[in-house]
């Protein structure tokens, strides 16, 4: 083995250039996906962490049918006390389940005592919130980030704040109509101003879970939906998977199920992205293996027909046809390796630099996010074993030719 | 026991319509340790007789032993199995192989052909080194000697793993006269000094007198050989 290995070695630098010219290639595609990974992929989570910790979380789970008419923050959707305690009860002996914040939506006029427009707002316990979506602090541009809220105190979106004229420390009132259509109003204090994010819910206020309810005229515990935060993104499929079926067990007096739970990727159009994003990975993936494999085969071809005469005098000599194969083989092996090791090394010097420098970028109305580009050794893993894969692929039928050769047939040859 | 024994040998060739009869019901025994020259004109059947022999191209008709075996239905990996434990190769052209130096030449039977422990190894091509008198010249490349120090490295390698047999189809067609006889006297050397039977084609009449037993070749038919000894038929 060790001398088929040496061997190869000796032939790939009979062809220095040849040789050095396609590990190039195989380097450059290397190079190409794992910097393309590592950036797409950090884009991505910087993105999904944006969406899912400043505002979703990872998991929602609302009463059936609230989803499908979100838009008009129903008030006759919302979880009932029993509800919500058989729900807490589930969330609280799940052990992939980091927080969960319990949120009352609703619909309001907000009034600066000059004009009144529309606003949507989430109802919070401040406390649940900071631990379910933790970067919704980072979304202040102006007031006091440290505790998120208190009763009395609104948080509102820039636009609002902006269209409305509305400073830190003014007081504005809400009014809300309830359930059975009453109307009510309440004054509240602007705690802060919060830069918008892209998605669902992404522009609507802030305000304390009881300022609600004494709003509403909420008697005992009401809430429109549960936003679940998971201490680790990667078990989102299983958690969502055990969530759904046992949710789905609870079913009202009808036979229909009571829950329904969605994962941040049904609630958020940047999936979407972040689908498209997978897709062009995968894309350059199959243009690396076509890369390889063309210039392989090509490089490999040419090995052997330009040592037919050779190929005829270690065959006529004794050399099983099985050893000629591994021959080749193991050249084809040693390219893949040196131009993936080369390629690798080259990718993770890419990437530090990327790092130290600091790639830094505007989405939507986020200025200077920046990048932190990674990758996890299983993507390397991955991409070098495939590289390699095919590498060997590739040189299997010209091993194959020079396998089956004739020796007399190969030493007559000129 | 003989080392071959060719009873009515054949080889057809089949190009289209033409059946080419290379070699026509050719009849003979090759005792062990001899020094045997098949001779004739181009075109006579010399290379088509070695490669049969030396298991390379199957007859078409008759029967063939080698070394006690019949070796008439051998299969590629069987055949290639056989050569590399009976029989040594030298070929017109030298064919060293050019990435090894001439050291790892003369071992690379051991290595990919046989199976030997590297220290039995490299003792075995430093002895070959010195019988063929290329000691000093081990770690050259075969691109940097002389043909005839090619041929001796060649029949170095082709003694290497102890072959029974070498066969070597016109050893000396590219060498100029001197180091022609050279290689054959090397060659006799090594058939007294290792018992090794060498049985080599060629056309040329001065190296063909150096020859213990000749064959002619004539059209693919055996004449009546010319030294007298060792041929039947
Ligand atoms: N592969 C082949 N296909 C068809 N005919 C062949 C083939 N190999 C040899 N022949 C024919 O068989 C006959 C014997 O050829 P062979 O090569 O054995 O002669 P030779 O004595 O070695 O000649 P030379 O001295 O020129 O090497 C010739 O007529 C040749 O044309
Ligand atoms: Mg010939």
């Amino acid at each position: 083995m060790n001398n088929i290995i040496k061997m190869a070695a000796r032939n790939l630098r009979r062809y220095k250039r040849r040789t050095l010219l396609t590990s190039i290639l195989i380097t450059l595609g290397v190079v190409a996906v794992l910097l393309f990974i590592s950036v797409s992929g950090s884009f991505k989570a910087l993105m999904i962490g944006q969406i899912t910790d400043s505002m979703m979380g990872h998991l929602q789970i609302h009463k059936k049918g609230y989803l499908a008419s979100m838009d008009s923050l129903p008030l006759n959707r919302n979880l009932q006390e029993k509800q919500i305690a058989k729900i807490r009860g589930l969330l609280d002996g799940n052990d992939a389940v980091e927080a969960y914040s319990m949120r009352l939506k609703l619909g309001a006029m907000f009034s600066n005592f000059n004009e009144t427009t529309n606003i949507r707002l989430i109802a919070v316990n401040p406390k649940q919130e900071i631990l379910a979506a933790p970067m919704l602090q980072d979304r202040f541009l102006q007031g006091e980030k440290e505790g998120l809220l208190a009763k009395g105190e609104i948080l509102i979106p820039e636009l609002i704040a902006k269209g409305m004229k509305v400073k830190l420390g003014d007081s504005i009132v809400l009014v809300a109509t309830n359930k059975d259509g009453s109307v009510n109003g309440q004054s509240f204090v602007v705690r802060g101003i919060l830069e918008g994010i892209s998605g669902p819910g992404g522009r609507d206020g802030y305000i304390h879970l009881e300022d609600a309810k004494s709003l509403l005229r909420i008697e005992g515990k009401e809430i429109s939906e549960i936003a679940i935060r998971l201490k680790d993104m990667g078990d989102l499929e299983e958690v969502f998977a055990t969530l759904k079926t046992t949710l789905s067990s609870f079913k009202n007096k009808k036979d229909k199920p009571v829950f329904e739970v969605h994962t941040w990727e049904k609630l958020s159009p940047f999936s979407k992205i972040a689908g498209m994003i997978d897709l062009m990975t995968l894309f350059i993936k199959v243009m690396l293996v076509a890369i390889v494999l063309v210039s392989i085969m090509n490089v490999m071809v040419m090995s052997v027909y330009e040592r037919i005469n050779e190929i005829g005098t270690i065959a006529a000599i004794g050399t099983k046809p099985g050893k000629i194969m591994a021959l080749f083989l193991a050249e084809g092996l040693l390219l893949g390796v040196f131009g993936t090791m080369i390629g690798v090394v080259l990718s993770l010097i890419g990437i530090m630099i990327m790092n130290v420098s600091g790639i830094s970028f505007d989405f939507g109305r986020q200025k200077g996010l920046m990048l932190a580009p990674t990758i996890a050794a299983t993507d390397v893993v991955m991409v070098a074993a495939i590289v390699i894969a095919i590498a060997v692929l590739g040189s299997l039928q010209p091993a194959w030719k020079a396998a089956k050769m004739d020796p007399i047939t190969a030493l007559r040859h000129v | 026991m003989s080392i071959v024994v060719a009873r009515q040998l054949c080889k057809d060739y089949v190009a289209g319509d033409i059946v080419v009869k290379a070699v026509r019901e050719v009849s003979f025994t090759i005792e062990p340790a001899s020094f045997v020259s098949f001779v004739g004109p181009s075109g006579s059947g010399k290379t088509t007789l070695l490669n049969m022999i030396g298991c390379l191209d199957p007859p078409s008709s008759g029967s063939l032993e080698v070394a006690g075996k019949d070796v008439t239905g051998l299969n590629s990996n069987k055949s290639a199995i056989f050569r590399g434990e009976n029989i040594g190769f030298i070929f017109q052209d030298f064919n060293l192989i050019p990435v090894l130096t001439v050291f790892e030449n003369i071992e690379y039977p051991l290595i990919m052909v046989q199976n030997w422990p590297v220290q039995k190894r490299k003792k075995q091509v430093e002895k070959m080194l010195e019988a063929v008198g290329m000691t000093d010249q081990g770690h050259k490349y075969p691109n940097q000697i002389s043909g005839g120090q090619k041929q001796r490295v060649a029949v170095a390698r082709a003694l290497v793993t102890n072959a029974k047999l070498v066969l070597a189809d016109e050893p000396t067609a590219n060498l100029d006269r001197k180091t022609a006889s050279r290689i054959i006297d090397l060659m006799k050397a090594m058939r007294d000094e290792f018992s090794t039977t060498f049985i080599f084609s060629t056309h040329d009449q001065r190296v063909v007198k150096n020859a213990e037993i000749i064959f002619r070749l004539e059209d693919g038919e055996l004449q009546t050989e010319s030294n007298g000894q060792g041929g039947d038929s």
